[in-house]
């Protein structure tokens, strides 16, 4: 018999796979969204700084949901990864290329621009890609037989590209935050200015996106407008924080854009989730639908439930090291 | 002409496997080395050791650094382009590459990062064991990569029901038929690779008379273990061909290049297998040994190709041509290690000139050996992807395109091209600086969990002498 609703207790961890994944990777791909249009290569060099102690492991996250997926959900993995097919390899390349522009750059002098680009051109990549998928996946699959039957280039519509430009100026309006509270002088300076026009942006994108979604979506429409009137409060929270970012920015606070942002993000996440609850792939499968086998979905549990706390508990430490303010010159020479 | 996805699947899986593999067999091997190196260091105190395995964890950090970037690839392969295989095996390979992924992650949270950064930080007790856990996380990694791939070649302990695979027994399945013979043999193919690389940058440090004392301790040290781990591939490798016969009977005929199903059959040791008129060209070979060798008696019966329908034989000649590759590279690695032996006396191996030429250019032979094994593997298989189950047509993601196909292949191998020219051109740098620049660090920070930041050495050859071997050589 059947002791616990694994199926559920799995989508909590994906589910915190993944919100971990976007704030944390989020604001290490916004800095490098931001890169180019840094005041000098000297703030640049602090920029990267202020990442290239936590970026990767921010990044396997990303390895761990992947894999997690195929275990757990595997109707998830083999639905939205095929229907994806070229945003994930869009992805990945943009992932490795700023990958090694960290590695690089530091190491690199008459060829330091081309790791520049590397950098900034796979962060901007993989942010789209990630916002595209989003957009795709409010769209929803076209599925038979809990197989993908749609067209390579189906995620790619006005509404997706809309999301994935969305995701571009979230990112950005994280990393701009996280630079305000991680530098000083006149990079610090640069992200405050920059951070309202950014919030102003998302906030658009936001707002259009919100008003489209329930022509995209009859689900959506429904859950809105009709039985689950509750949900409202998640959108009033997500303007709460976009005015606590307003007023921190004015009032020259460091910490609070940046905390505020998270919210925004976590905010905006969690009314996707409710919007969609419980079904995983769009629009006919729901989370127990897709499930793998219970003795599968124990056999790793078992794993993760040691790993996961021992992972927090470095995630936490890194941080804790590398904390308070990046210097221009420190860190490399 | 047509476009089958299924085709260009298959190459561009063989293609970022290649790739991702080359890395972990590497470090597999060069971790157990700085293992060893900081084990010796710690009990003889002796600051040759340190030395060395100073130097060697600076290559291992890049080499590592790429074997992660490729590796995040390869997660998202079974689901991009092998879909149906991916919903059918999750319940099983699922919960194996998550320990694989698990197991990695883990490594690199607690322990790499000490390895690469703590020695000046940690009392040295620690960092040896740092040591010791980064080696073995490699192997734990291997471990469960290798039982996925070998459910995939025998599998057992799992059930077909509705399409799905279950797992009926974790045991059965996790240590399949094949699963210790490939185990065995990729350890075994890890130490030969970190062996040969070593023993090969060692001989040319020799030639160029760059830091003799510690070179000739490293390539003492390498050729005594090749003199063992050689010979010993070659008596694993004969049983994992005896097991392949037993469960994989077709895909011996092709390393065999044998059609019919006979006794006294011949080792060929030349062949030009022709499929369509299922026969060999130009055969030369040497009688019977073929049945000796995988029956033990001169008239054993070895089984042929045509016992199995065209379309369920593999493509023959490449399965037949990796094989001799693989064995021919084994048996040349054999004689280098004799030769070491011979020369043994008066530590000639260390001055004879054609013998650390020729480990120069042995360095680069596991890698090669490593990658026909696996073809002989993985192309014998073909058709099938889970062996007698499952083949590879019914496993392709039902809505790829070939157009689609054919550009992630492009793709990946364009990203490939740029990102790990970039990444060999500059762990050359890294050998070309050598162990000397022990002292001459920079002052970056210390980032954990960067591999790469572990080899404080530019990425140009510009304005930088301590890469030039002239002005350093004989210290
Ligand atoms: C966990 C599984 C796994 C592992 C560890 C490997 N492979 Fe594999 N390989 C597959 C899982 C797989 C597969 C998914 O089962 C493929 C994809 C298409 C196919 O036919 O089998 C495959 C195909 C495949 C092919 C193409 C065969 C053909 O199309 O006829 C080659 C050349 C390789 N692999 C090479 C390698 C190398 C060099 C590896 C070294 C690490 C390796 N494989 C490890
Ligand atoms: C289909 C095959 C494979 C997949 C899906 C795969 C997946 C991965 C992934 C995702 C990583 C990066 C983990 C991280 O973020 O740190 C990785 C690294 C690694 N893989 Fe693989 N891998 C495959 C084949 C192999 C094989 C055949 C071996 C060795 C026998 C191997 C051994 C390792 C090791 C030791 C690492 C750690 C990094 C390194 O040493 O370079 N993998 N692999
Ligand atoms: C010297 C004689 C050798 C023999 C007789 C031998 C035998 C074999 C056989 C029969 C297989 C195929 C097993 C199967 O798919 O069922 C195999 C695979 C393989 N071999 Fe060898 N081998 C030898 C040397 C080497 C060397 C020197 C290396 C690398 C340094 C190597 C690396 C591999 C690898 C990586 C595979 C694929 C993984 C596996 O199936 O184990 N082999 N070998």
């Amino acid at each position: 018999m059947e002791l616990f609703d694994l199926p559920l207790i799995w989508a909590f961890i994906i589910g915190f796979g993944i919100i971990m994944y976007v704030l944390m990777d989020g604001f290490d791909l916004g800095v490098g969204i931001l890169f180019p249009f840094a005041p000098n290569e000297e703030s640049r060099d602090t920029m990267m700084n202020s990442v290239a102690p936590v970026w990767d492991g921010n990044e396997t996250w990303l390895v761990l949901g992947g894999a997690g997926l195929l275990a757990a959900f595997p109707l998830v993995y083999s639905i939205l990864l095929p229907a994806l097919y070229i945003g994930v390899f869009l992805l990945l390349a943009g992932l490795i290329f700023r990958g090694v522009a960290f590695e690089f750059r530091f190491k690199a002098r008459t060829s330091r621009y081309l790791w520049n680009w590397s950098f900034a051109g796979g962060s901007t990549v993989a942010s789209f890609a990630q916002g595209a998928v989003v957009g795709a996946y409010i769209q929803g699959f076209e599925t038979a037989n809990g197989v993908y039957v749609g067209g390579a280039l189906d995620w790619l519509t006005p509404f997706t590209v809309l999301t994935g430009l969305g995701m571009l100026a979230g990112y950005a309006l994280l990393g701009s935050t996280w630079l305000i509270l991680k530098t000083e002088g006149r990079l610090q300076e640069w992200a405050y200015r920059i951070t309202l026009p950014l919030l102003a942006a998302v906030l658009v994108v936001f707002g259009i996106i919100s008003v489209w979604t329930p022509f995209v979506d009859d689900m959506v429409r429904q859950r809105w407008f009709s039985n689950l009137t509750v949900i409202w409060i998640l959108p009033v929270l997500t303007l709460l924080c976009a005015f606590q970012i307003f007023r921190s920015v004015r009032n020259r606070l460091e910490g609070m854009p940046f905390v505020a942002t998270m919210g925004l993000f976590i905010t905006t996440y969690l009314g996707l989730v409710v919007s969609r609850w419980p079904y995983v792939v769009p629009p006919e499968y729901t989370l127990w639908d897709a499930a793998s086998a219970y003795e599968s979905q124990l056999f790793l549990l078992i794993g993760l439930l040691f790993v996961i706390p021992i992972v927090l508990v470095y995630t936490a430490w890194t941080y804790w090291v590398f904390r308070g303010k990046v210097r221009a010159g420190e860190g490399y020479h | 002409m047509e476009l089958d996805p299924l085709i260009l699947s298959r190459i561009q899986f063989a293609f970022v496997v290649s790739f991702h593999a080359i890395f972990p067999v590497f470090t597999i091997g060069l971790a157990s080395y700085i293992a060893v190196l900081e084990g010796l260091a710690f009990k003889t105190g002796n600051p040759v050791w340190v030395k060395l395995s100073a130097f060697w964890t600076k290559v291992f950090a890049v080499v590592f650094g790429m074997g992660v970037v490729s590796g995040i690839v390869m997660s998202f392969q079974f689901g991009t382009n092998w879909s149906n295989f991916a919903q059918a095996s999750a319940n099983f390979l699922g919960p194996i590459l998550s320990y694989e992924v698990i197991t990695a992650f883990f490594l690199e949270a607690a322990f790499l990062g000490v390895l690469l950064f703590g020695r000046d930080k940690v009392p040295a007790g620690v960092h040896l064991f740092a040591a010791i856990m980064v080696a073995t996380g490699t192997f734990i990694s291997s471990f469960w990569i290798l039982s996925a791939n070998s459910w995939m070649q025998t599998p057992a302990g799992t059930e077909l029901r509705d399409g799905v695979f279950h797992v009926t027994s974790w045991s059965m399945a996790i240590f399949n038929p094949s699963f210790w013979y490939r185990f065995v043999h990729m350890a075994l193919a890890s130490f030969l690779t970190g062996g040969f690389v070593v023993a090969g940058v060692s001989a040319w440090y020799l030639l160029l008379g760059r830091e003799v004392e510690a070179n000739r301790k490293a390539l003492s040290m390498c050729l005594w273990l090749l003199l063992i781990i050689a010979p010993a591939q070659l008596v694993v490798g004969d049983f994992h061909g005896l097991n392949t016969l037993e469960h994989q009977p077709t895909k011996v005929a092709a390393m065999e290049g044998n059609w019919e199903t006979s006794r006294n059959v011949p080792l060929l040791l030349f062949a030009i297998p022709d499929q369509e008129n299922q026969t060999n060209h130009f055969e030369i070979g040497i009688p019977s040994l073929a049945s000796m060798i995988l029956t033990h008696e001169w008239d054993g019966e070895v089984p042929g190709l045509n016992a199995v329908p065209v379309e369920e034989q593999p493509p023959v000649g490449i399965v037949f041509w990796s094989f001799r590759i693989m064995v021919g590279l084994g048996i040349l690695m054999i004689l280098f290690a004799l030769a070491g032996l011979f020369l043994r006396p008066q530590g000639r191996y260390a001055r004879t000139t054609w013998f650390l030429q020729g480990l120069r250019f042995m360095s680069i032979a596991p890698f090669f050996a490593v990658l026909a094994g696996w073809f002989v593997t993985e192309v014998g298989r073909a058709p099938w992807l889970v062996y007698g189950i499952m083949t590879q047509a019914e496993a392709v993601t039902p809505s790829l395109t070939g157009g689609m196909a054919l550009f992630t292949l492009i793709g990946y191998v364009v990203v490939y091209a740029l990102v790990f020219s970039a990444g060999v051109y500059y762990l050359m740098r890294v050998l070309y600086v050598g162990l000397e620049d022990q002292q001459e660090h920079d002052h970056e920070a210390e980032r954990p969990a960067r591999p790469f930041s572990a080899a404080h050495v530019p990425f140009e050859y510009a304005d930088d002498n301590s890469a030039n071997p002239a002005n350093q050589g004989g210290h």
